[in-house]
């Protein structure tokens, strides 16, 4: 049985138009225009037991919306949807035992009390008792000096912390994370990925994770589901992402002495390469290889052997960030 | 089950500990409505032995009991809900395998045990020094009072659950729950005992909820209802609790199925 399962999962709103100026106001009083946006349309994810998927789209694309549905907060206007084997709205109660949620701009614990307050809470609410993983999750994420003090005094960084140790405090074996690691500094970063690949690896926590800090996804997922306006374009592993979209590799040289930029050209061309020269120095170039069909020592034997006189050279991946933001404005 | 709502009630004492200015505060404004109410009232009678059935004795004696009854009852409930559907914390509420209606109601009560024990009982005591006050000794009439004061409470939340609801259709809700407030303090007879209001409004008046609140139990203590009367009185508290909660119910299914989250 798979973790999610969820089949041309659809969800449309219904917003009003507000109409121009004063007298669009007083007509807007008495008669609304309603227009209908789909936020997610026909949308089919399976994600199996124990696997790390990171959910990524721009602002708007229905991220949140999704989540929201996954976790029984909404109610999907169409389609099939099965959470943990569960159909998350109308089984609510039962549903929610099963999965933890933490809302990265939302706090799930007790304002004004003080941090262990809210954990006693929460044990009493799923009626566990379970004082062994508590305590080891304290520790590992190191909140034990936190636990008397009210919330409203934490850091972020403190506070989603904690904020992971009570979506935990009750095993659940689906982990939604929605922007977890917002504004928090690379120390927490780290420390939070850490404990989440810990969960996953000793009990099999299934983790959907949104975010957009893509670093997080590369040190935590395998997989990545990308939405674009309330559709999926694109699901698979991280690596294929980076293959099939990955622009090739840059080469950075710096040159003993000034060469230029036909003769490069010349050199490389058997290969498929195109070269740039940098505006300020003269030295400087930049070589774009197309495609992954060529390697970054092809280029390098070819201008050794011809004698270019290479001081220094840098080999740049690309990134994931650029392949998402390339996908974004190509849409 | 039991163990969560006894937790509930719990972190309730706590918050309310949290906020000791709230507190403090909370008991000089109560002791300055008192005195008011009482020499507005006294001015009233002016030397006139009683009025609508309520002798001046008495009549103070229901002020102060009406009050501290409504330091048990009232809550922010409404407010609150209204709070977490306009600023999406409900969602937090949701994604919790407990009945969120109930959870409200326990905080409420949580909130009322702490008034009552921590308010109202030491502030009658001070009271009845100072404004001239009369209380029953009659121990079953205190218990008659405080079932009737639980129904009070009942109503009321349902009352405030029903109204903070409406956020979830309106998503800004602040003037209902104004003038909520301000129809509960005068309908339920805190303000004015409900046998002044003219024949046609008391006759009204039967047909809503709100004197369950706040009349029936206070004049159940004052003027110590004897079981004819009382059991009719409760018949009435009983019935508005049932028709409020199957209206609460039924707005909170359809509340689930409208709800919009909103930011984020």
């Amino acid at each position: 049985m798979n973790a999610i399962e969820a089949e041309k999962l659809t969800k449309e709103f219904q917003i009003y138009q507000s109409r121009k100026g004063l007298t669009g106001a007083f007509r807007d009083l008495f008669n609304r225009n309603y227009r209908s946006i789909r936020a997610v349309n026909e949308v089919n994810i399976s994600i199996p037991k124990g696997e790390m998927v990171g959910y990524i789209g721009e602002n708007g694309a229905g991220k949140s919306t999704t989540i929201k549905m996954l976790t029984g907060i909404l109610q999907p206007s169409s389609g099939e949807l099965k959470v943990n084997g569960f159909d998350p709205h109308n089984q609510r109660e039962e549903f929610v035992k099963t999965i933890g949620v933490v809302f990265g701009q939302r706090s799930q614990l007790w304002w004004d009390i003080a941090v262990q307050e809210s954990f006693t809470l929460l044990q009493k609410v799923y009626r566990v008792d379970n004082k062994k993983l508590l305590d080891r999750m304290i520790d590992v994420l190191n909140i034990g000096e936190l636990l008397d003090q009210p919330v409203r005094k934490l850091s972020l960084g403190q506070r989603m912390r904690c904020e992971l140790v009570a979506s935990l405090i009750h095993q659940p074996s689906l982990l939604f994370l929605d922007e977890p690691t917002i504004g928090l500094d690379v120390l927490v970063k780290e420390n939070i990925r850490q404990f989440l690949r810990e969960m996953n690896q000793e009990f099999g926590t299934t983790i959907l994770l949104t975010t957009h800090d893509l670093t997080d996804i590369e040190a935590l997922c395998s997989r990545v589901i990308m939405l674009d306006k309330g559709n999926i374009i694109y699901d698979g592993g991280l690596t294929q992402l980076k293959q099939e979209w990955g622009e090739g590799k840059k080469i950075h040289l710096e040159l003993d002495q000034e060469v230029s930029l036909e003769h490069l050209g010349k050199v490389t061309e058997t290969l498929p390469v195109s070269w740039t020269k940098n505006e300020a120095n003269a030295k400087l170039f930049t070589a774009q290889l197309q495609g992954n069909s060529i390697t970054a020592s092809e280029v390098l034997s070819l201008l050794v052997t011809s004698g270019v006189p290479i001081h220094e050279m840098q080999i740049q991946e690309v990134s994931t960030e650029e392949i998402v933001r390339k996908i974004y404005q190509e849409g | 089950m039991l163990a969560m709502y006894r937790e509930v009630i719990r972190i309730r004492f706590l918050m309310m500990l949290a906020y000791r200015v709230n507190y403090y505060s909370g008991i000089i404004i109560y002791s300055i409505n008192i005195g008011a109410y009482v020499f507005l009232w006294q001015a009233v009678y002016s030397g006139k032995p009683s009025l609508e059935g309520f002798s001046v004795i008495q009549m103070s004696t229901y002020i102060a009991i009406s009050w501290m009854a409504r330091a048990f009852y009232y809550n922010n409930l409404d407010r609150e809900i209204a709070e977490e559907i306009r600023d999406g914390s409900v969602a937090i509420q949701i994604i919790r395998p407990y009945n969120y209606l109930m959870v409200k109601v326990f905080q409420g009560f949580g909130e009322g045990l702490f008034r009552l024990l921590l308010f109202s009982i030491p502030g009658m005591v001070i009271v009845s020094f100072i404004y001239p006050i009369q209380l029953t000794t009659d121990p079953s009439v205190w218990i008659q009072f405080f079932i009737s004061l639980l129904f009070g409470f009942i109503v009321n939340v349902e009352v405030n659950l029903i109204v903070g609801l409406f956020a979830f259709f309106l998503l800004n809700n602040q003037g209902i729950l104004w003038a909520k407030r301000f129809l509960v303090d005068l309908l339920s007879g805190l303000i004015i005992p409900i046998s002044f209001f003219p024949e046609v409004f008391q006759k009204i008046f039967a047909f809503l909820p709100f004197q369950a609140i706040s009349y029936i139990p206070s004049v159940t203590l004052v003027k110590g209802l004897d079981i004819s009367k009382w059991l009719p009185a409760m018949g009435i508290q009983f019935a508005w609790s049932i028709i409020l909660a199957l209206l609460c119910w039924g707005i909170w299914v359809k509340a689930r199925k409208t709800l919009i989250v909103q930011g984020g």
